[in-house]
């Protein structure tokens, strides 16, 4: 009887695994890091890894549809004369004109306005059809200054300086070729089909006690009537919060590392910022350390997915959410029906993130006339409104079973932890414990 | 981030205006800075005397019978009290036992030297100018700070001007982005810190590159290429007064000269009010280009 | 003529006159007096009025100035005329840092020194330095022309796109993508109009014209070195 050396079955690396290898072979092959769009897609903790905990005996629930369950909130109180009302919390994050189809921001403002609630132009200017389409819009203020003009921010609801984005805090931006058609060159005032750089800091002003006199002009020039939000990425929120409010913010808009639909560089998407679940607690902190919580409103942004993830950001004291990415799957965006277009393009419904090539099945995240005139901007915005109309419902009926008759009466001490990360992060207690790492007292 | 101010007096008549300038200087800059507020005032000190300004939370209780404490600690010390600060007139060789003697009562020592005074407290810069009553003080030269905290905490150590060494001191408007690491090699080195400030960092390199034999203005070239991250410095030393901004130069900074001073602003507006203004050299300090003016050598 | 004295008046009441001109009145000549480096003068202003401060401003003056005159008989701070649309803005004495940032048209005249970052991201505006400018100037500057009778700073319009800039003196240094280009009969024009406009004594024939290579219009590995 002879015998045989037992066979060793191949072992893929752990570490140098099939995506690695392929992404080694690629930055080899075309000699440039790979840009996308999507956020991060790596998993980090988030707000998956909280539950609520409900009423019972010790805290009575509200009765579902008949006892009131108040979902609105006014952003802007603290200075400007014109503060905006909004009858639900979820408001719709910057993305361009540009980045997006015409449709597809037209789309974007009637679904936010049937939902009563507010969207935002982006890097690119802001245009007739979105500002027709939205009865409450935000004008972002960004390092580009692309289309920015004092007649569109006299006709804005309320001014966003964008500082930073979850997707790239620090970084700026970059719009390839393919997108920059006549209009959107013109916008820009660039040449047609060049790359559009975007700087990472603003052309006119550095640090909180510049920024703090940027305010001012805005505000002079606007009659002191818009709020103005300051946006920042997720990346040092205790500070960047507390600094915002010192500059005279009405508003901070905090985006997690999850969040972002613009290109950026995969690397910094993937290793640059903090998940949204670990920002809200610092940021919330510094405001409280201010005794503004409540005074500045906290927009958080990242991930934002469903009701459930409305009201555990809430909990934890925002008094807003944005959601961009989740605006474009409800408008229509990597849809399985589309799967055999997906496939032509080399990926699947559900994984295209290439937002940034122009070359969208859906036509959302493209300026190619064809592709863009297959979103019917009315059935869209339509769809986006049912969206956060179900989202809206979600979050009352969590914070009913709570026992509050207010989304923004939702605390900390409503929810738990499943995982020690997200005990931490949060601060909120481990499930069946009253203790959080970091917490004294063990 | 803050606002910065600093004079340099050429001319001997306007030194007993130097407090009263430097507040209204200092003021000016509040909204660039509410935090808290600094001064360093340059004086005519007396020879082979020191003196240290000390800080106390607790003054009424704390400064009581500083003199006699420090009698019977073997120090000989002309005390003057201003509300939270008081200054330790000493003899140069009772240093040593002079800052013992603070450290074992939990006195913060907030700068010592032969000329320097400073004042630091949590506040509006017109609050703390008024009780330590600024303006009735005469100098030479001086340098105030109004604060936006960036990273560290809101207290009266983390508020500037940061003084390192004898008579020296910085005021900074900017944020370091390698001062970390640049605090653990001046750590080896023997320095010691009392914040987490990047600010201090700076101060203690400079003070580090002056013990190693450099004068301020190659100790501020020195920085350019060691310091990252964005800064514009004003630093006073006994004789001498410099200025210099990292090679990106973001942080604003305005600068006059009369044949009466030398004054730098983070704004013009702190500059409105001195004597000639209407007629000053006005300028904006280059970037990573180091000035230095010496009351020494300019005489 | 309305006159404001800022050392008794707020800011807020001389912007809100501003803003309160309408089409057709008459009085739309303004006189500012102590301005002593007051940010955010006369910004947002949107008619054809006239604006004279005596005395030097701070940040963003004349910032998005859409069709005003506004002439500051001193010097200013950062980011004058950020922004601006149409109108002329003259700076008699120096301008600090950022002068014309992001400017879409209009006039900018500095009859002293500029800053730093002079036209900055400049997307149409003109603007005239008399005297010299400071580093990084007209970075990713887009459109329009900037015109300096002195010399300029190191990194001379980085990241240029399509603006134009003429420089009588020394450059220190060209910034990435940014080339001296050759001076034609059309630029020569186009300069002369600017010159007088902003009466400047010089003559076109003395400067030489700066542009963008465009090496960095499109991604390119070989050029990575640039980023």
């Amino acid at each position: 009887m002879s015998y045989h050396n037992p066979h060793t079955p191949p072992r893929k690396s752990a570490t140098f695994d099939d995506y690695t290898l392929a992404e080694i072979r690629r930055a080899a092959a075309t000699g440039i890091y790979d840009i996308r769009g999507a956020g991060a897609k790596r998993k980090v903790p988030h707000f998956d890894d909280l539950l609520f905990l409900g009423a019972s005996i010790s805290r009575y629930p509200l009765e579902g549809y008949r006892e009131r369950c108040d979902t609105s909130v006014t952003l802007g109180t603290r200075f400007a004369k014109k503060p905006i009302e909004l009858k639900i919390p979820i408001t719709i994050a910057g993305m361009s004109f540009g980045a997006l189809s015409g449709p597809a921001k037209e789309a974007l403002g009637r679904g936010a306005t049937i939902a009563g609630t507010s969207t935002t132009t982006g890097d690119g200017g802001m245009t007739n059809e979105e500002r027709g389409h939205s009865e409450k819009l935000v004008y972002q203020y960004l390092p580009s200054r692309y289309g920015m003009n004092p007649t569109d921010l006299r006709r804005a609801d309320a001014i966003e300086v964008v500082v930073g984005q979850g997707a790239k805090p620090g970084g700026g931006g970059m719009l390839l070729g393919q997108k920059i058609s006549d209009r959107v060159a013109e916008m820009r005032t660039l040449p047609k089909g060049i790359d559009q750089r975007s700087a990472c800091r603003h052309p006119d002003w550095t640090g909180p006690d510049d920024l703090e006199i940027k305010i001012l002009e805005l505000r002079e020039i606007t009659n002191w009537e818009k709020p103005i939000y300051i946006k920042v990425g997720g990346a040092r929120p205790y500070y960047d919060t507390a600094l915002a409010v010192k500059a005279g913010a009405d508003c901070v808009v905090l985006d997690g590392m999850q969040g972002g639909t613009a290109a950026t560089q995969d690397v910094f998407i993937e290793n640059v910022g903090m998940p949204t679940l670990a920002c809200v607690r610092p940021a919330v902190q510094a405001l409280q350390d201010l005794g503004m919580h409540r005074e500045v409103q906290l927009i958080v942004s990242g991930g934002i997915r469903s009701g459930a993830d409305v009201a555990k950001a809430l909990a934890l004291g925002a008094d807003a959410v944005a959601i961009g990415t989740a605006a474009l799957v409800a408008l229509g965006d990597n849809d399985p029906h589309l799967e055999a277009e997906y496939q032509k393009l080399g990926t699947t419904a559900g994984a295209y993130d290439d937002w940034h090539e122009g070359r969208d099945p859906a036509g959302i995240t493209t300026q190619d006339p064809v592709l863009a005139a297959r979103v019917d901007p009315v059935a869209a915005g339509r769809r986006l409104a049912n969206y956060l109309k179900v989202m809206t419902l979600e979050a009352q009926t969590i914070a009913r079973a709570c026992g509050h008759n207010r989304l923004a009466n939702l605390e900390p001490e409503d929810l738990c932890a499943l995982t020690m990360e997200a005990a931490a992060m949060a601060k909120v207690p481990l499930a069946g414990t009253d203790w959080y790492p970091g917490k004294a007292g063990f | 981030m803050c606002g910065i101010v600093g004079l340099f007096l050429k001319d001997k008549a306007l030194e007993p205006r130097l407090g009263e300038l430097l507040s209204d200087m200092l003021i000016t800059m509040t909204d660039r800075g509410p935090d808290s507020a600094g001064i360093a005032i340059y004086g005519a000190g007396a020879p082979g005397k020191v003196k240290i300004t000390a800080q106390s939370a607790d003054p009424e209780n704390e400064f009581k019978g500083l003199v006699a404490e420090l009698e019977l600690a073997g120090v000989a010390a002309d005390v003057t009290l201003k509300s939270t600060h008081a200054v330790i007139e000493i003899a140069e060789d009772a240093v040593a036992d002079t800052r013992a003697f603070l450290a074992r009562k939990g006195l913060r020592v907030m700068g010592a030297g032969e000329s320097v005074e400073i004042y630091k407290e949590v506040g509006l810069p017109k609050d703390v100018v008024a009780r330590f009553d600024i303006r009735a003080m005469g100098g030479t030269h001086g340098i105030g700070h109004t604060r936006m905290a960036t990273e560290s905490a809101v207290t009266t150590l983390g508020a500037h001007p940061f003084s390192t060494g004898a008579d020296q001191c910085l005021v900074h408007n900017g944020s370091l982005s390698n001062h970390n690491n640049l605090r653990r090699v001046l750590v080896k080195q023997g320095m010691k810190f009392e914040t987490q400030n990047d600010s201090e960092v700076a101060a203690a390199y400079l003070t580090s590159e002056m013990a190693g034999g450099k004068d301020l203005g190659q100790a501020l070239t020195s920085a350019l290429d060691d310091l990252d991250g964005f800064f514009t410095f004003v630093v006073g030393t006994k004789d001498g007064f410099g200025v210099v901004r990292d090679p990106i130069a973001c942080k604003p900074a305005v600068m006059a000269e009369t044949d009466q001073y030398i004054a730098f602003g983070s704004e013009y507006r702190a500059l409105v009010n001195l004597p000639g203004i209407e007629t000053a050299r006005v300028w904006e300090p280059e970037p990573a280009t180091v000035y230095f003016w010496d009351h020494g050598k300019a005489a | 003529m309305p006159v404001f004295d800022l050392a008794k008046t707020p800011l807020r009441e001389f912007n809100a006159a501003l803003h309160s001109v309408g089409n057709g009145d008459n009085d739309t000549a303004f006189e500012v007096l102590n301005p002593r480096g007051s940010h955010a003068l006369a910004v947002g202003i949107d008619q054809p009025l006239s604006v004279d401060v005596r005395g030097s401003v701070g940040y963003y003056c004349a910032g998005m100035n859409d069709g005003g005159a506004v002439t500051v008989h001193g010097s200013a701070g950062p980011g004058v005329a950020e922004n601006m649309m149409t109108g002329t803005v003259t700076i008699e004495g120096d301008a600090s840092q950022y002068a014309g940032a992001t400017g879409r048209g209009g006039l900018l005249v500095i009859k002293g020194n500029a800053a730093s970052r002079c036209g900055i991201s400049m997307k149409g505006i003109d603007i005239v330095v008399h005297g010299n400018i400071g580093h990084m100037s007209a970075f990713m500057a887009q459109s329009g022309h900037l015109v300096v009778l002195g010399d300029a700073g190191e990194a001379l319009g980085d990241s240029l796109y399509e603006a134009k800039l003429f420089v009588r003196g020394e450059v220190k240094s060209l910034g990435a993508d940014c080339v001296e280009k050759e001076m034609r009969p059309e630029h020569i024009e186009v300069l002369a109009g600017l010159l007088e406009k902003a009466g400047a004594d010089a003559k076109p024939e003395e400067f030489k014209r700066y542009g963008s290579a465009r090496t960095l219009y499109n991604f390119n590995i070989d050029n990575a070195d640039a980023y």
